[in-house]
């Protein structure tokens, strides 16, 4: 286990002010290049394939790092689930370059003492944004190791005041089949939706993202707010926020929807559950060379030392 | 003429295994080459059977005899690109002997999937004049284990995709489309003769 916790320095008093202005003048920045691409074509063109190219400005280094490589970055950018964009991996990477990323808004709502909508930019702004090495595992049992930037999720909800009565955040992703294709054809369930548990919400490991690889988050993967929970399979990060409600009840998760035997709620990463239709001992790491053998997969991804007190007493194998 | 005719055939059922082993060659599968290559072989083995399955009504719709001398080789090559994607996925295991045989047991797509290449393998061995020859009108009968094949493969394809069933669907038409043509010329001939 090479996980460490982070240092105890509050964010406060490593960004001061400046920095904070510069990263809104940055935002502002990259929102005028963001809408040039929209306005024109040829502009919007070289982002679709690769990232975005737009670099983040004071991103904090943390401890949060893994014994393995980083991905490549060309893997973590073609190498996409994102069905709103098509069900194949490398649709996403050539299509997503369409949506329009800002500006854009997040509604946030339900058992809250502060609900409303907001722009993406007031939402971030009072977040230092972190670099995090995480471990990334999917459910189809390949796995990448990817530097995320963002925020934890706990932090940004404390701000609008959860009621007592909010005990799972739901999440929802844009729903607009102009510019996510994928959505024309009802694969899943649309808009795509996905939950946590408060305590899983409120957990340091869980986190808002809005980049990688210290750019801008590219939009085949989950532009311009997405969720990452290290310790699930990948496809409970949900993408392109729009929504996010604290409810009383457990949300309804759009795989769930789906296929309720192959995808629970929980969906935490745990080799000793299989998947109905294959088996999650193991994993594909991907940049690997061809002929490695897969790793065995991890107990909670390799985030058991932190988060399997959330979990004490539950039988997983019936709540997967 | 006919052999010049069946040798371009050959080189051309070649060409899905060449631009494989090119994509390989210059790196531009996708981050996860095995589930690439295992796709692609996979696709290459259903096509060519669906190939094989459709060179008989072809000839009965266009009357054009000489497409009939190929049918073995394109069953062959089914079989061919049926054995690269056992091989990747056997590879892809470690060639772990307790995980390949809990897989074949536990997981309904891979033990459709096996049993569709374990039937191909008498029908490999018996695809030459020889058998033929010697299996006589037994040859046909132990031929017709194709159709079964067939269906198998696509419910193999069909059972393993996550959400998107699209493209498994489309193989299923066809292949339902191709056992018809068969169904219905057979009535047809029945009533002929009675």
């Amino acid at each position: 286990m090479l996980i460490k916790k982070p240092s105890d320095i509050k964010p406060s008093e490593i960004t001061d002010k400046d920095v904070y202005m510069n990263r809104r003048k940055f935002m502002q920045a990259a929102g005028s290049l963001a809408l040039a691409g929209v306005t024109s074509p040829l502009l919007a063109k070289p982002s679709t394939q690769g990232g975005s190219g737009q670099k983040l400005a004071n991103v904090i280094k943390t401890d949060y790092k893994v014994d393995r490589p980083l991905s490549d970055y060309k893997d973590v950018t073609t190498y996409n689930n994102f069905y709103e964009f098509g069900t194949d991996k490398k649709s996403p990477a050539k299509t997503a370059g369409q949506m329009k990323t800002k500006p854009w808004q997040v509604t946030i709502d339900g058992e809250v003492e502060k609900p409303g909508t907001y722009n993406l930019e007031d939402l971030m702004k009072p977040h230092p944004l972190e670099e995090r090495i995480y471990r990334f595992r999917c459910v189809e049992a390949w796995s990448m190791v990817v530097p995320w930037v963002g925020f934890s999720l706990g932090d940004l909800l404390k701000r609008f005041n959860p009621t007592s009565k909010a005990k799972y955040v739901e999440f929802t992703t844009l729903f607009d089949p102009k510019q996510m294709p994928g959505q024309r054809r009802t694969v899943l369930q649309w808009p795509y939706q996905e939950g946590l548990r408060i305590d899983e919400a409120m957990h340091p490991l869980t986190m808002m993202v809005v980049g990688l690889y210290g750019e801008v988050l590219p939009n085949q993967n989950g532009a311009p707010l997405r969720l990452i929970v290290p310790w699930k399979y990948g496809f409970k990060s949900i993408k392109s926020i729009v929504r996010i409600r604290l409810t009383e009840k457990q949300p309804q998760t759009s795989w769930n929807i789906s296929a309720p035997r192959e995808y629970g709620f929980y969906s935490n990463v745990n080799p000793t559950v299989d998947h109905p239709r294959w088996s999650q001992k193991k994993e594909r790491v991907l940049g690997a060379s061809f002929f490695a053998p897969k790793k065995p997969t991890l107990m909670f991804n390799g985030y058991a030392d932190e988060v399997a007190g959330l979990y004490k007493g539950m039988n997983l194998r019936k709540f997967y | 003429m006919q052999t010049r005719y069946k040798i371009l055939v050959f080189i051309a059922c070649l060409i899905p295994f060449a631009l494989l082993v090119f994509d390989i060659f210059t790196d531009s599968l996708s981050a996860n080459p095995v589930e690439d290559i295992t796709h692609r072989t996979g696709e290459w083995a259903l096509h060519f059977l669906i190939v094989t399955l459709s060179i008989t009504p072809l000839r009965g719709i266009t009357g054009w005899q000489n497409i009939q001398h190929v049918r073995r080789m394109l069953g062959l090559y089914s079989f061919f690109y049926a054995v690269l994607h056992l091989s990747i996925y056997l590879l892809d295991q470690s060639f772990s002997f307790d995980e390949i045989l809990t897989d074949i047991l536990k997981r309904p797509y891979i033990t459709i999937g096996f049993s569709a290449l374990l039937m191909m393998l008498p029908l490999a061995l018996t695809s030459n004049r020889f058998s033929m020859r010697k299996l006589g009108p037994r040859w046909k009968r132990l031929h017709s284990l194709v159709y079964v094949i067939a269906v198998a493969a696509v419910l193999h394809f069909l059972w393993l995709v996550k959400a998107d069933t699209l493209e498994p669907v489309i193989y299923a038409i066809v292949i339902v489309l191709l056992l018809a043509w068969r169904a219905l010329r057979q009535r047809h001939m029945n009533r002929l003769n009675s």
